[in-house]
């Protein structure tokens, strides 16, 4: 798939806003005044920056409006309808930090869970693709809460609870890859069942319909180098979840805290690029590519 | 949820207006419906009226809108004022074009027309330029047909009255089994395609025999992956087990072919090898009723295939006998040509059992009678129904004139030539060499020529030679060097008159030919050629014209351009004069009327040819007094006479439109033309409908209409006698003789029986060190250099690799995403390389034609097809290799001088990647700009 | 509206037969032709005339080279457009409603003034049959020419797809599949029609027509009998030639 910015940014960014509204919807840090302010338009720029970013990949975004009627059957619309409702509630559990000092607390409970509603619908708008099937697995869904919610715990300076959870995500993020890459080959979709021709033999592409390219290379054909990956998983997983925890085992210090949480993003991103660039559309067999 | 849906219109407007003409984008034309949207063209799509394609269309029919609007349209005459080559070009009007070349032509005219050589290329109004060149007076005038497929016409006509395509076609509604030879397109392109699903849906079988399965050969139910250049051997082994098992048609054979006419087998005779003729010069055969010679058309006679006749101390022995003795020696047993052909001997048989089954044993009959030129009844019609088709990759050999005859013949002695099931002559064809004019060269200053360019030889006396032996035309058509050379030679003109031999010319004018390009061998020499000064800093080719409608690469090497019209701004005419778009059951004709105004300032070419012609006072181009006779084109087709009665137009003749096929001229002809959907068709009666040459019926109707004006029934030569005299002229027989260094080459190769011998190309180049075979094929969706400014046939084939066969592929370890370097005796170049299994072990190949000149076609200087894309052409050369005898051989067939493309040898090996396919030439400059970056284009916005 | 409407008794669809298509790219083209000028927004091009042209198109041929264990390998051209899928992934991902199946025929269509591009359709179409015009910026799709089947402008006889009504070799057929007795489906029983990837479960409307076996012919010693020689030389032959001449009707006296 190709990685596109904007759905890299989108990933990460509201990701970690969301996750980070999750624990202060659950209270585990209760600002208040000015200091809630603070907290909640970081939230706020992480989960509505990544939303509108992401609204970079549209031909209209200015329909926008209209992604919210299929809430019944549509993963993404889904995902549109939690994400306006959890900003809403938290808005006003927000507001009554921020202006009254007063914490509304089933308001923070009901909007923690709306938010991280909003990155689980996210993650079931990959997972239910049946045509990626490195996608189409438990561990994307679990990969996408583990990551708002560690990087979201970081993000709230909740240092043994990221810990943890950065930890497990390492981990839960390791047997997603591993698992992930033989999922392809485990789907039983071949060359064979794409055309129908493999009782003659074995099937090759030959010639493409056309010789230069097209929207379906473009958005669905991304081959990255065997190397260049492993490289990268490397990196992902010292940027992402082993350098802050060790920064964050270290002694406190505010530039290490900021330097976990720059690492965290940076491997994010990173892990978010490869979750893109990795995964397999089927249609690339039509193209004798992956 | 059904409320929900959106409310659709099922039903919306299709277009204002639909205007029905006739395609362009290759020689098949089909009939197109234009719809119209407000004045402008909006969608094209097929006529289903129509008899070519019956509302089907290719991939290039249908892109036509974009052909069309093609930004790469010239849009004003044009005089040159950089170097020749460079694309440097100032837009001049109409009047200074025309006296600028009236300025150049008038003087040749008068003092030696031979000075102009007027060629014309992918061209469709032959009998219309032709004859505005024997007006001008010149001998040097063709069509592109001598580097294109003469061998098949030419075969065709000798042997049998007709090839394939325009001439003929598969019997597809009742053939069983089709075997096609060398084709991947063709010019018959839809009805080719309409005629295999129609076999396909009827469960027949088909052959497909070519070393390159793709396309057609893709869908054929068995591939022959034959070795290139070896077709001629293969047929001829399936002749040989054919006719040893007795598997051939006798009694068409003694009826309707020349097996058996009798031979002079006297080798001390003058008449060596030619026929016994009677007092009133007929061929003679022995009656099988009287056991007595009589004439091969006698009344009642029945020829008979066995017996000898001995006179005056001569044997004479039917045809028949001759073929025994040749094919059955076991020089053509399919043991003894395996290898050569990369066919199992196994294999070979077992086709041979084959055809042998389908055609006598499934053989079919129409309840049909008819009457045969002897006056002989038959109550029906017996059907072979094995069918062949053939094209290039037969042709496009050295060899290629010999081989399409084995071809004719393996088809003639399976009865399957005119019969139901079989192959099928398109009126006005067949139509015997015999019953074409005769070539023509005589020169007179200021007059018009003694007579048509082209035509079928009939011996040496009709060659076009000077007394001191030297080639009265400019591509030395018609002399020893090719004495069958029916369509001229193209490919040889820029490089005879660069070369001055055998005389220099003052001006080139060519029409619609990408010669600087893709239609000439060796693309680089050619352009040398055509920008090459003499000492005196001049031109040696002092003046060159081209008409073209888009900026193509050759519109670069031209002094003036005349900017055509595209082919749905223009009269055309489809004519029987010409190549007609005929079937089977029907004679056809059709025309191109101006579905739109151009919005230029550009003419058709042939309008601005009738202007041209007046002003050099040509005749038949001026009245009594002076005056332009025909003020465009469109006069022209409506109100010249060629013959009484006979115009370009066969279709509604006479002032009320009632003619058919003769008539008066009808002044409102062209607009029965267009009522009737752009076509005029009349069917064959159904008794007339099979056995063309020798059914009476045929013959009545065929004069009625006007194809010709007397009867002429004739029998298929399996023996071509004319061949024989010239094989006769270089064993020493005859005023007329061959220059020495000819002689062997032509006892060879002017065999009177088809014979097979390996390509010239392989006796002078080291065959160790080029071992491999390289062709091209053409693209369905593309037409040779000009479908590439099409913005949407580019993006299907934007560039061409090689491909590869497994073999060679795994022998230089090549991957995907590698290029290499591919040299021939003539020079190399540096291409992208891609893998195919399904391909002749020892062959590769390339698309034709996509590679493009950058600076051309309004595209781009990065373009793909200049980048990545590749023409082979820079590793053909017209002349083979000097093989130190002190001469250069051309690069064609002996007998036609057809240009071998298909000849060439090549070796490759593994090369770095480079910047951009190698030979880059340098960039020209575009006289039309760049096409826009975004299209979506859309009229009834 | 993106939820699948219940099974529609009509299927309309294409049966495609591999066995026929000689890879013309003749119903790319006229496809392209139509659906520019006609439903929706025209197919755009871009770079049309520059160095990596690329544009929008709603069929496309693909070839494939299959090597059987033995013999010769084959070639296939391999046209493919929309499958009008029954249980259609790309309709109910579709977060606007835009992506729906008409209940009527089964018709699978973009309503272009409500998609807003998310490209979310085409990733759930494991066949690559949707394609995001760059220009227009909505997605666009194979119609099965909705606008020319129940077209009352045309006539009767061209009420049919674009793309089948130009194929030269009649490898393309348009029909109802939900009908069991119609051409197309009994194509499809005679044929041994098939789905392409099946295992996706998407069940597509259209059917493809497998390739007859190839290079499969009668056996040599089978046929031997055919070819059984009358002569071994010249000679010979005229001497069997004498004979098999006066056997025929009307034969020598
Ligand atoms: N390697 C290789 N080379 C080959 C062949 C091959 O098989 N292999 N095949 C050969 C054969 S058979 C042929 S026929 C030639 C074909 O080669 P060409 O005859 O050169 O054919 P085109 O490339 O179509 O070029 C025709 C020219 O006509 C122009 N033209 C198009 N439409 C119009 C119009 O309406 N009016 C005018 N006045 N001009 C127009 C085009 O712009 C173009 O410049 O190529 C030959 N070259
Ligand atoms: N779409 C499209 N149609 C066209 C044209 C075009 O440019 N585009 N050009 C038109 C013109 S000018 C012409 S002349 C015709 C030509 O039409 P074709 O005769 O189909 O010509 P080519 O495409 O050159 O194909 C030659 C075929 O012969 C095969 N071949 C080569 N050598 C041999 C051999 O030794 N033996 C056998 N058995 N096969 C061999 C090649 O593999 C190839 O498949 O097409 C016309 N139609
Ligand atoms: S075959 Fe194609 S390009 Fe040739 S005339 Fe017919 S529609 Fe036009
Ligand atoms: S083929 Fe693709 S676009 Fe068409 S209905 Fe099926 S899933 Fe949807
Ligand atoms: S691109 Fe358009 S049709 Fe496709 S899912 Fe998005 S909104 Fe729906
Ligand atoms: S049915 Fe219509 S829209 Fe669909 S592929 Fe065919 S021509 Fe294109
Ligand atoms: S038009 Fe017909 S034969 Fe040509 S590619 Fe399409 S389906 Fe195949
Ligand atoms: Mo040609």
């Amino acid at each position: 798939m190709h990685p596109a910015n904007s759905v890299i940014l989108f990933n990460t960014f509201s990701g970690l806003g969301f996750g980070l509204l999750f624990w202060l919807g659950m209270g585990v840090i209760v600002p208040t005044g000015t200091s809630a302010f603070i907290w909640f338009a970081i939230a706020y720029l992480f989960a509505v920056g990544g939303l509108i970013a992401s609204t970079f990949h549209l031909g209209h975004p200015e329909r926008a409006i209209k992604a919210f009627s299929q809430w019944k059957t549509s993963w993404l619309s889904r995902e549109g309808v939690c994400a306006v409702f959890a900003l809403i509630v938290m808005a006003i559990y927000g507001a009554g930090l921020v202006f009254a000092g007063a914490r509304l607390g089933i308001t923070g409970f009901i909007g923690a869970i709306a938010s991280l509603g909003v990155v689980f619908t996210t993650s079931m708008i990959y997972t239910q693709m049946k045509t990626v099937p490195r996608w189409r697995h438990w561990t994307t869904p679990a990969m996408y809460l583990m990551l708002s919610l560690g990087g979201g715990a970081l993000l709230a300076g909740q240092i043994k609870i990221a810990a943890v959870l950065l930890i497990a995500g390492g981990i839960l993020q390791m047997f997603a890859w591993g698992s992930g890459d033989t999922r392809f080959k485990a789907s039983g979709t071949t060359m064979e069942s794409a055309t129908g021709l493999g009782h003659i033999g074995t099937v090759r592409a030959f010639e493409p319909p056309h010789t230069g390219t097209n929207y379906l290379m473009r958005e669905f054909i991304h081959q990255v180098g065997r190397k260049h990956v492993e490289k990268l998983r490397i990196i992902t997983i010292g940027l992402a979840f082993l350098l802050p925890v060790v920064l964050l085992i270290l002694p406190f210090s505010h530039v290490f805290a900021a330097l976990a949480v720059v690492s965290h993003i940076a491997g994010v991103l990173t892990l978010r690029w490869l979750f893109f660039a990795q995964a397999e559309h089927v249609v690339g067999l039509y193209y004798g590519k992956r | 949820m059904s409320l929900d849906q959106p409310q659709l219109d099922t039903s919306p407007a299709v277009s204002d207006e639909v205007r029905k003409t006739t395609c362009y984008m290759c020689a098949c034309r089909c009939g197109i419906n234009v719809h119209m949207k407000d004045g402008k063209v909006a969608y094209i799509e097929g006529n289903k009226d129509h008899p070519v394609n019956q509302g089907v269309l290719c991939a290039k029919g249908s892109a036509g809108i974009m052909q069309h609007n093609a930004p790469s349209r010239l849009r004003a005459p044009l005089k040159r004022v950089g170097e020749r080559g460079s694309g440097e070009f100032e837009e001049i009007s109409w009047e200074e074009a025309l006296t600028m070349a009236t300025d150049w032509l008038k003087p040749i005219r008068e003092q030696n027309p031979e000075k102009l050589a007027f060629f014309t290329g992918r061209d469709q109004s032959q009998s219309f330029t032709g004859f505005w060149a024997q007006g001008f007076g010149t001998p040097n005038f063709a069509a592109h047909g001598g580097f294109c497929s003469v061998n098949m016409a030419a075969a065709g006509i000798y042997t049998m009255g007709g090839a394939f395509w325009e001439f003929g076609q598969p019997d597809w509604d009742h053939t069983k089994l089709f075997m096609l030879f060398g084709v991947a397109e063709d010019h018959d392109s839809n009805p080719i395609k309409m005629g295999i699903g129609k076999i396909k849906e009827r469960g027949a079988r088909m052959i497909g025999v070519n070393p390159i399965r793709t396309g057609y050969n893709a869908v054929a139910d068995d591939w022959v992956g034959i070795t290139p250049g070896t077709d001629g051997l293969f047929i001829l082994a399936m002749v040989h087990c054919l006719m040893k098992a007795g598997k051939v048609d006798l009694e068409y054979l003694a009826r309707f072919t020349n097996a058996s006419v009798l031979i002079n087998e006297d080798p001390k005779s003058e008449q060596f090898g030619l026929f016994l003729r009677d007092k009133d010069g007929q061929p003679q055969v022995i009656d099988r009723n009287t056991g007595k010679l009589a004439p091969w058309n006698g009344k009642g006679v029945e020829p008979d295939l066995a017996g000898t006749h001995r006179a005056k101390g001569v044997t004479h022995r039917p045809v028949f006998h001759q073929m025994a003795d040749r094919y059955l020696s076991d020089e053509y047993a399919p043991e003894a040509v395996a290898d050569r052909c990369g066919i199992p001997a196994q294999r070979i048989r077992a086709l041979a059992a084959d055809l042998a089954r389908v055609a006598f044993d499934e053989a079919i009959e129409l309840d049909r009678p008819w009457t045969d030129f002897r006056g002989k009844k038959h109550d029906k019609m017996v059907g072979r129904p094995v069918s062949f088709h053939a094209m290039r990759g037969i042709s496009a050999h050295s060899n290629g004139f010999q081989t399409c005859r084995a071809l004719h013949v393996l088809q003639i002695i399976l009865g399957s030539v005119e019969v139901p099931g079989g192959m099928r002559f398109k009126p006005p064809y067949p139509k015997p060499a015999t019953a074409h004019p005769k070539p023509h060269g005589k020169v007179t200053p200021g007059a018009a020529l003694d007579g048509p360019h082209l035509g079928y030889t009939q011996g040496p006396e009709d060659l076009l030679l000077h007394d001191d032996g030297s080639p009265k035309r400019i591509d030395k058509a018609y002399t020893w060097e090719n004495p069958m050379s029916a369509h001229g030679l193209m490919h040889m003109v820029i490089s005879n008159a660069h070369a001055g031999v055998p005389y220099k010319i003052d001006t080139l004018f060519m029409y619609m030919a990408n010669m600087s390009w893709n239609s000439s061998m060796n693309t680089g020499g050619v352009t040398k050629m055509l920008t090459d000064k003499d000492e005196n800093g001049d031109y040696v080719i002092p003046h060159i014209i081209y008409s073209d409608a888009y900026s193509s690469e050759m519109v670069a090497y031209a002094d003036l351009i005349f900017p055509d019209t595209t082919y749905l701004e223009r009269h055309d005419c489809i004519s029987l004069l010409d190549r007609p778009i005929c079937e089977a059951d029907g004679v056809a004709d059709a025309i191109r009327w101006p579905v739109v105004e151009p919005d230029r300032d550009v003419r058709g070419f042939q309008s601005v040819l009738c202007d041209l012609g007046a002003r050099l006072g040509m005749p038949g181009f001026v009245n009594e007094d002076g005056s332009q006779k025909y003020q465009d084109y469109a006069d022209y087709i409506t109100n010249h006479i060629r013959r009484p009665g006979v115009g370009p137009l066969a279709g509604f003749r006479n002032e009320d439109g009632s003619g058919k096929g003769r008539g008066d001229v009808n002044p409102n002809q062209i607009q029965n033309y267009i009522d009737n959907g752009g076509f005029w068709l009349e069917h064959v009666p159904e008794n007339a409908s099979y056995y063309k040459p020798f059914s009476m019926d045929y013959q009545d109707w065929a004069v009625k209409m006007g194809f010709y004006d007397a009867v002429q029934p004739y029998i298929f030569q399996l023996y071509v006698e004319p061949l024989r005299k010239f094989q006769a002229a270089a064993e020493g027989i005859g005023e007329r003789q061959p220059p020495e260094h000819l002689r062997e080459r032509l006892k060879v190769t002017m065999d009177p029986l088809p014979i097979w011998y390996g390509a010239l190309e392989d006796d002078q180049v080291d065959l160790d060190e080029y071992p491999v075979h390289a062709l091209t094929q053409r693209p369905m969706a593309m037409y040779h250099s000009w479908g590439t400014q099409n913005a949407w046939l580019r993006q299907i084939h934007g560039h061409n690799p090689l491909y590869v066969p497994t073999k060679i592929w795994e022998a230089n370890g090549f991957a995907e995403g590698d290029w290499a370097k591919v040299s021939s005796a003539h020079g190399s170049i540096v291409v992208p390389v891609a893998h195919q299994a399904s391909l002749n072990a020892n062959t590769v190949w390339t698309w034709n034609a996509i590679g493009k000149r950058k600076g051309a076609w309004a595209l781009d200087e990065g373009a793909t097809e200049a980048t990545k894309g590749f023409l082979l052409n820079h590793l053909i050369h017209e002349l083979l290799p000097p093989k130190g005898d002190g001469l250069r051989w051309a690069n064609s067939d002996p007998v036609t001088g057809q240009a071998a493309w298909f000849d060439l040898r090549v070796k490759i090996e593994k090369s770095a990647v480079p910047n951009e396919a190698q030979p880059a030439m340098p960039a020209i400059k575009s006289p039309v700009g760049k096409g826009p970056s975004e299209l979506d284009w859309k009229v009834g916005k | 509206m993106t939820q699948l409407p219940p099974l529609s008794a009509k299927k309309l669809g294409l049966v495609i037969d591999l066995d026929t298509c000689v890879g013309c790219h003749a119903c790319v083209v006229s496809c392209k032709g139509w659906n520019t000028e006609n439903y929706g927004a025209p197919l755009s091009d871009q770079q049309a005339y520059g160095a990596n042209p690329s544009g929008t198109f709603l069929n496309r041929v693909h070839s494939f080279e299959v090597q059987p264990e033995q013999g010769e390998a084959q070639l296939i051209h391999f046209p493919k457009s929309c499958l009008h899928c029954e249980d259609a992934p790309c309709v109910t991902v579709c977060p606007t409603g835009a992506s729906y199946k008409r209940t009527e025929d089964g018709i699978v269509l973009v309503n272009e003034s409500d998609c807003i591009g998310c490209g979310l359709c085409a990733w759930a179409c494991p066949y690559g049959a949707r394609e995001l015009d760059a220009k227009e910026g909505v997605m666009k799709k194979c119609t099965l020419c909705v606008d020319r089947i129940y077209n009352e402008n045309l006539p009767e006889e061209d009420r049919q797809p674009a793309c089948v009504r130009t194929c030269p070799a009649g490898a393309r057929h348009f029909g109802d599949l939900g009908d069991e007795n119609s051409d197309v489906s009994q194509l499809v029983a005679e044929r041994g029609g098939f789905d392409l990837m099946p295992e996706q479960g998407t069940k597509p409307v259209n059917k493809y027509l497998p390739p007859r076996p190839k290079d499969e012919m009668p056996e040599f010693d089978v046929l031997a009998p055919y070819l059984e020689p009358v002569a071994q030389d010249g000679k010979g032959f005229v001497g069997w030639l004498d004979k098999a001449l006066s056997a025929m009707p009307g034969g020598a006296k």
